[in-house]
């Protein structure tokens, strides 16, 4: 990640040129798109700390009709559909439930897509479209549970105040089934790092679904509504699948058979000290990162420094929680020349990283063992 | 009918809160059929979904024509049929 001029960051990918943005509540960020806004986390931002910022956590919308003017005091949250007892909660009614807290990052299904080889259409974005952040709120369990969810439910569905352009474009929302959704894990966020959430993350509420991809975090959440069968619009049915497999992979350039909803985050790690094409002296030097899965921990990080011929373990940094970043960093001696350092992680699951990219028509879900290319001199 | 449970609030919070967009600056880079490319592709969003796709040989008209496809297939956009040729062959000479 070069930054060119004060205003351009390159991502080493080709048409990976971006401006670097001012929007309010954050600091520069990569500008995706700009209606609606898409906003890239700046790598090294990953090195500060195992907690994004809030001022930092990437954006990311898909429909231009978004709410800019929102009153805390008249905000609701309906519940309604296949329940006993259909519900209005104003903020202050869902401050006052039980609250819980979860560590836990949010990766958007299509991050890193600029560097899926063969290159495919969509958000050609960076690295940087995660971030892990101490969500606070009520369990969405909590919520359904007074609402009374009715025998023969099947999923729930969630809307938020962001809508289309166009009354022609499907609008945004997503399901979970219902024991998913009732599983306590699941929940209703208004603060984000101790503070409200930020407006582009989705102030005043949005939905928190831990070890799941960014897609179903639902932002500006209003509308939660219990059904009996499938939710089958166009983001559930359409958008957002994948390849129904276990690698939710197929030979590059063809299209899987059959396709399933996206679901959990695999397993991926990164160096976060050291960019793409850095110039090192010899000697020793500490090799630093993060790693996280879809929620069964991480179990161990390995580094090689000869391009995967060789691995080494990492020590691991706190554990913040099997959804969260689990810092890792390890000391390593560089002889002078070209080298290629990489880094695995392994799920408490027993998933490991792949050597080789998988591929998808959509570019979801990349976890290769990511390579550095540095020189030492 | 179903019965609305509400449940009262009383604490004070603070009043609306407005965010302010930076404004738009990117725009569609110059070629022929511009404003046709214009009236159909900004209505729904910005320049830069465009201007941020692969490039190169796998990214010419096909690319593009599939493109244009899906935006009025998934997404609803209402495109004379006499201008879709134009926008194809523009963002395969463009991008
Ligand atoms: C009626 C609405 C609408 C119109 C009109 C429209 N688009 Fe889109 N377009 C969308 C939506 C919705 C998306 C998905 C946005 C997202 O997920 O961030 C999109 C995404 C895209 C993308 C990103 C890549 C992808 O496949 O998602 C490209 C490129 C694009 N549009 C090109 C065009 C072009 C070219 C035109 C004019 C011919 C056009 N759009 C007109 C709604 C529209």
């Amino acid at each position: 990640l070069k930054v060119l001029a004060l205003d351009r960051v390159t991502m080493p990918f080709d048409n990976g040129e971006r401006p670097l943005v001012k929007y309010p509540q954050k600091r520069p960020m990569i500008g995706i798109t700009s209606r609606p806004p898409q906003l890239e986390t700046p790598f090294p931002v990953f090195n500060e700390g195992p907690i994004t910022p809030n001022d930092a956590f990437f954006v990311r919308y898909h429909l231009a009709d978004i709410p800019l003017d929102i009153d805390p005091a008249t905000f609701t949250l309906e519940i309604k559909g296949k329940v006993d007892h259909p519900l209005r909660l104003s903020l202050e009614d869902i401050k006052a439930m039980a609250q819980t807290e979860i560590v836990a990052v949010n990766q958007c299904s299509g991050n890193s897509r600029g560097f899926v080889d063969p290159r495919v259409a969509g958000g050609q974005l960076g690295h940087g479209a995660m971030g892990n952040a101490r969500w606070r709120g009520v369990s969405l369990k909590t919520v359904l549970d007074r609402a009374g969810v009715q025998h023969g439910a099947k999923q729930v569905v969630f809307g938020g105040m962001d809508g289309p352009v166009s009354d022609t474009t499907p609008d945004f929302a997503k399901a979970l089934d219902v024991d998913h959704a009732r599983d306590g894990e699941v929940m209703l966020a208004h603060l984000m790092n101790g503070r409200d959430l930020p407006f582009l993350n989705g102030f005043p509420l949005r939905l928190v679904v831990p070890g799941y991809y960014g897609t179903y975090w639902i932002k500006h959440l209003n509308e939660i509504t219990v059904i009996d069968n499938t939710y089958d619009n166009f983001w559930m049915k359409k958008a957002y699948r994948i390849p129904d497999n276990a690698c939710a992979c197929v030979e590059p350039g063809t299209t899987p058979t059959a396709t399933v909803p996206i679901g959990r985050l695999n397993v991926r790690s990164f160096i976060t000290n050291i960019p793409e094409g850095a110039q090192l002296r010899r000697g020793g030097k500490i090799l630093k990162g993060i790693a996280f899965d879809g929620g069964t921990g991480i179990r161990n990080v390995e580094v090689s420094v000869d391009g995967g011929k060789t691995w080494k373990g990492t020590r691991l940094g706190r554990d913040y929680g099997r959804y969260a970043f689990r810092e890792w960093k390890t000391p390593v001696r560089l002889a002078p020349g070209p080298h290629e350092l990489k880094v695995r992680a392994t799920s408490n699951g027993g998933d490991v990283q792949p050597a080789e990219a998988r591929w998808n028509p959509a570019g979801y879900m990349r976890n290769v063992i990511e390579t550095v290319r540095v020189t030492v001199s | 009918a179903a019965s609305l449970y509400t449940c009262a609030s009383t604490t004070a919070t603070a009043g609306p809160l407005s965010y302010e967009l930076p404004r738009e600056t990117i725009e569609f880079k110059p070629g022929p059929n511009l404003d046709v490319v214009k009236n159909n592709c900004l209505a729904c969003h910005s320049a830069d979904y465009i201007a941020t796709q692969p490039r190169g040989p796998k990214f010419g008209k096909d690319f593009w024509q599939a493109e244009v496809n899906k935006m009025i297939g998934a997404y609803g956009a209402q495109i004379d049929e006499a201008d879709i040729g134009k926008i194809v062959d523009y963002l395969a000479a463009t991008y």
